[in-house]
């Protein structure tokens, strides 16, 4: 009677198990945004805890070194309005010539400020979760980028947050171009998952023409990422598949280890 | 073994998952996250009924696997599937002992995981998983087992500051008293 007990508990975890792994997707989804959001008031007393070092240091702040940071912010302000200024007028110009020549039109990038709140428990993905959801218009696919470059894609989002697939994670995969004389294109796929700083840059043709130190920007095929965001830089290549082809090594921009704050762009224009 | 014990490992499994999301700290110091409910699965076996342990690999699985990319769900069979046979030999098991506590925790640590990406790979998906893998395993078998002799101490300290103390027998009893010089014969 005891051992059958127990046998009966091992059968009831198995059949659970199981039905949830088989619903369908759009149940599972919201079944995992009702699971994580039993953790929201503990990501809110851990995000004011966190801000109260901050908020005691503010307080604290000699008037002084205000003083001196506001001149320095107003400063940094003029130089910055002056390169608007300069970036309006070629963007003015870069307007008349596509017009021209009958291209497209670029429209200015709107991103969106979103803060990281959670990293993925399990060693053998690379996500962070986001406070943005489909309330602030954050959507599947769209680039996740810092000041620094590219950090993933947008892939799977609820009403107030969404989750990033890094890049080096087996689902994030970019094209992604080589600043060279070639302009080669390859993928960036995942590299190890000691280091994620470092991803592999694959499906180089044989005689691509690397150096160390050359600079990555997405290409802006396959229909997420538009192209010209930097990403990274070679690091070193070799020859794979009996020299049919080429492999390198991208040291990223951005750290995706130390991610705090992360700009989601909200209208990718990606070309015809 | 009551009621008290089940919800407080089922809390303690909640603060497990949302500490290894919320403090990435382990990750960039050590290069792997460590996970603390395969040690926790060895104090629920060890000292708990086979509820505690069914419901601690369905709600510990679904907390993980919320937070995570994983498919809802997965990371339950691998907890029950450490913790079940441990519960059905625990009489065999030294308990008591850390070092026991300190190898049982290292075994379920990477067991865990391994079944866990055996079933992500069988199921299609890709995990990130080389050669640095194996760095990652040592940190969180190395991380598991020394977290299970903790959480077992911490776990008694709470059953003794909150729980309910055993009651201490004697061998008096009222009933069988022998009251000398009282047991005349009655007439």
């Amino acid at each position: 009677m005891f051992k059958q007990k127990n046998y009966l508990a091992l059968g009831a975890v198995f059949v659970v198990a199981v039905l949830i792994l088989s619903l369908p997707t759009s149940a599972t989804s919201r079944l995992k945004l009702v699971v994580s959001s039993w953790f929201l008031p503990l990501f809110g007393l851990a995000d004011a805890a966190q801000q109260l070092p901050a908020d005691l240091a503010n307080t604290t702040l000699p008037r002084s070194e205000l003083l001196q940071q506001i001149t320095s912010l107003r400063r940094e302000n003029q130089q910055l309005q002056a390169a608007q200024l300069q970036t309006a007028a070629l963007t003015r110009e870069n307007d008349q010539l596509r017009t021209l020549f009958g291209w497209q039109k670029q429209a200015p990038w709107k991103l969106t400020l979103a803060r990281v709140v959670t990293r993925d428990p399990a060693n053998w993905w690379r996500t962070v979760q986001i406070d943005r959801g489909t309330r602030d218009g954050i959507a599947v696919n769209m680039p996740v980028l810092t000041a620094d470059g590219l950090v993933g894609r947008i892939s799977s989002v609820n009403f107030t947050r969404a989750q990033v697939v890094l890049i080096g994670d087996p689902n994030c995969r970019v094209s992604a171009r080589v600043d060279s004389s070639t302009h080669d294109i390859g993928i960036l796929t995942a590299s190890g998952p000691l280091d994620p700083s470092l991803v592999d840059l694959s499906y180089l043709t044989g005689g691509a023409n690397l150096k160390s130190g050359q600079i990555v920007t997405t290409s802006g095929l396959g229909g997420v990422f538009p192209p010209g965001i930097p990403i990274g830089k070679i690091v070193d290549s070799q020859i794979v598949e009996y020299g049919l082809a080429t492999e390198a090594r991208v040291k990223l921009n951005a750290n995706p280890g130390a991610l705090e704050q992360v700009w989601v762009l909200t209208n990718p224009q990606l070309p015809l | 073994m009551n009621v008290f014990q089940t919800i407080l490992i089922l809390v303690f499994a909640f603060l497990a998952v949302f500490a290894e999301t919320a403090f990435p700290a382990p990750r960039l110091w050590l290069g792997a996250q460590i996970d603390l409910l395969p040690a926790l699965m060895i104090f629920a076996a060890l000292n708990s009924n086979i509820t505690t342990v069914g419901l601690l690999a369905v709600f510990g699985g679904l907390w993980f696997d919320s937070q995570s990319a994983n498919p809802l769900g997965i990371t339950i069979l691998p907890l029950m599937a450490v913790g079940f046979p441990i519960f059905l030999q625990r009489d065999l098991i030294l308990r008591g002992l850390p070092f026991a506590q300190f190898v049982l925790g290292a075994v379920a640590s990477v067991l865990v995981p391994t079944l866990t990406i055996l079933l992500l790979l069988n199921g299609g998906t890709q995990p990130l998983v080389g050669w640095g893998s194996l760095w990652q395993w040592i940190v969180m078998t190395v991380g598991g087992a020394v977290a299970t002799p903790v959480i077992f101490e911490v776990f008694g300290w709470c059953d003794r500051a909150l729980g309910y103390q055993p009651r201490s027998e004697t061998s008096f009893r009222a009933d069988r008293e022998i009251r000398r010089g009282s047991n005349k014969l009655e007439k």
